[in-house]
């Protein structure tokens, strides 16, 4: 009974500690991030490495989600006489909800894991200790450079998706199924709120850019410097950051629309 | 490269940190003073530290002379690499004191260790070159963290660093181009881009051919001479470290077992020294772990 109590105190005791180390790892980044800003160039290589490579799965992903909306949508609101209303729904599913979700769950299987390999693997094979020992700070020379271009690029790539998940539903609804083409684009433009929708959405995938990177470097950052612990590590970040950007998105999505 | 000094020259000792240089040392061929002052450059005293609850040093007290290139010794896990994370204060002693040149490295905050480290060289056991960077890039990394220098004259540096290591004509190649003897040249460069007034060297010795070991071993020296630095090499390589070090620390089970120039450790007699020296299958340090006797793990007896 006093070794089940004394285990189950140590797990506390472990669970709080990380919670401090990764909340200290956290602020730390933040803290970092105006000085990462002031060299431009470590943040414009990582945009293009996190954000540029990033953008074929984005587009297609975001094309093939557009022509599903465009054939679910028409389904259901032909029923009810409304399919002008489709460009409305298609656009604001993808730009409240769509857009920044399925584009930070695939940020985060396809740039997270990168992230976390990349700093797995410059764990392991020293590199960070060696840029420790050159009086070099890892965390304001590699972490913080990566966690402002993820932070910056995860808005770009969320509005793309949807800018082109809208061109999916367009080609689905209107050259595919034939519905006024006049009717898809007037009824998104009256229904569409620039602040409370798109504005709420680039909010959303701002914080999911925030939630991803953190995930991304902090796992990387603590794996264990093996092949074996940077696999894991990456498993993890997948797990992770897909949990948190949907537990997140339902708190932000209360916030946001919960009292319309 | 040194040659063995005389065993009767080296009766003191070693922790009496000595204000010249010893009999027979490259400092002393050179007539230099490598001594400014009678305080040890980098010393270790009363040192406990371990993982945990496994203790895995402990009353260590070790010194090193300004101007040495001195050697800590010993068998895989004896706590010989921990000593240099000690050093640059990657990690922190239980108990005692470690110092580099006066000052105790525990009491430094973040910027002080920062300082101290800009003071520092630090060779990795298989380089940690950075993959991304090209060979110059590596080399010019350190200066273009810490010296605004312009392009050319940057350049011009950073050449002379790859000169010195014999790798100028590799300046444009990535670290997956070059051999493990070539990156450890490399992360040499980069150590000592500084000018450092210490370099440490983590088994800088580690799988290399007998080529690349010998030139390793030999820019160990003249580096260290040529910067006037001091210098601390972390390996089990016997024939080649004993070639370039002014001193010798053996570890063993966590403790300074034995200590000396190379020739005293020659003349050694202490058990432990043979069969270091000699590659003793046994000795005090044992071939087998402790365990039961095989009949019983093998269920031969009835």
């Amino acid at each position: 009974m006093i070794d089940a109590v004394a285990r189950l105190g140590r797990w506390a005791l472990a669970r709080m500690s990380g919670i401090g180390h990764g909340t200290r790892f956290f602020l730390r980044l933040c803290a970092l991030a105006p000085a990462a800003l002031a060299r431009p160039r470590l943040v414009v290589d990582q945009l293009h490495v996190i954000g540029n490579r990033s953008l074929s799965i984005i587009g297609v992903s975001g094309l093939f989600v557009g022509f599903v909306l465009g054939l679910q949508g028409y389904y259901t609101l032909q029923r009810y006489g409304s399919a002008e209303a489709l460009g409305l729904l298609v656009a604001l599913s993808l730009v409240r909800e769509l857009g920044p979700v399925v584009s930070a769950l695939l940020f985060a299987g396809r740039a997270g894991t990168s992230l976390t390999a990349e700093i797995g693997l410059m764990k392991a094979g020293e590199q960070l200790a060696a840029m420790e020992m050159m009086a070099v700070d890892p965390m304001a020379r590699v972490l913080a450079p990566r966690f402002v271009a993820a932070v910056i690029a995860m808005p770009m790539l969320a509005a793309i998706f949807s800018a082109i998940g809208v061109l999916g539903g367009w080609g689905v609804g209107v050259l595919l199924i034939g519905i006024d083409p006049g009717g898809f684009w007037s009824q998104m433009q009256s229904g569409v709120d620039v602040f409370k929708d798109v504005g709420n959405g680039v909010v959303k995938s701002v914080v999911f850019g925030v939630i991803c990177a953190f995930v991304a470097l902090y796992v990387g950052h603590e794996a264990r410097p093996t092949p074996e612990g940077v696999s894991r590590a990456t498993t993890t970040t997948v797990v992770a950051s897909s949990l948190a950007v949907l537990g997140f998105d339902f708190i932000l999505t209360a916030l946001m629309f919960g009292t319309d | 490269m040194r040659r063995d000094r005389p065993a009767a020259a080296a009766g003191r000792s070693l922790l009496n940190w000595p204000s010249a240089p010893l009999p027979g040392s490259p400092a002393e061929a050179d007539g230099r003073d490598v001594s400014a002052t009678d305080v040890p450059f980098v010393s270790f005293e009363s040192l406990h530290f371990g993982y945990g609850d496994r203790p895995l040093l402990e009353d260590v007290t070790l010194a090193v002379p300004r101007g040495e290139v001195v050697a800590l010794m010993g068998g895989s896990g004896s706590g010989k690499t921990t000593l240099l994370r000690l050093l640059g204060g990657q990690l922190r002693a239980d108990a005692g004191r470690v110092s580099f040149d006066g000052r105790d490295v525990a009491a430094l905050d973040r910027d002080g260790l920062y300082r101290m480290r800009r003071r520092m060289g630090m060779l990795f056991q298989f380089g940690a070159l950075f993959t991304d960077l090209t060979v110059f890039e590596n080399v010019a990394f350190p200066i273009r963290e810490h010296a605004r220098l312009p392009e050319a004259m940057l350049r011009d540096l950073v050449l002379m660093k790859l000169d010195a290591v014999g790798l100028r004509g590799a300046a444009g190649l990535m670290p997956s181009q070059v051999s493990g003897g070539m990156a450890r040249r490399v992360a040499l460069a980069r150590a000592t881009a500084l000018d450092p007034a210490l370099l440490m060297f983590d088994e800088p010795f580690a799988g290399l051919d007998p080529i690349s070991l010998g030139t390793i071993a030999h820019l160990i020296r003249s580096l260290n001479d040529a910067l006037g630095a001091t210098s601390i090499v972390v390996t089990h390589d016997v024939p080649e470290t004993f070639a370039i070090a002014d001193r010798v620390y053996l570890l063993g089970a966590g403790r300074i077992v034995a200590s000396g120039t190379p020739a005293q450790l020659r003349a050694s007699d202490d058990p432990y020294v043979v069969q270091f020296l000699h590659g003793g299958r046994d000795g005090p340090v044992q071939f087998h772990q402790p365990a039961p006797s095989i009949a019983d793990d093998l269920g031969l007896r009835p």
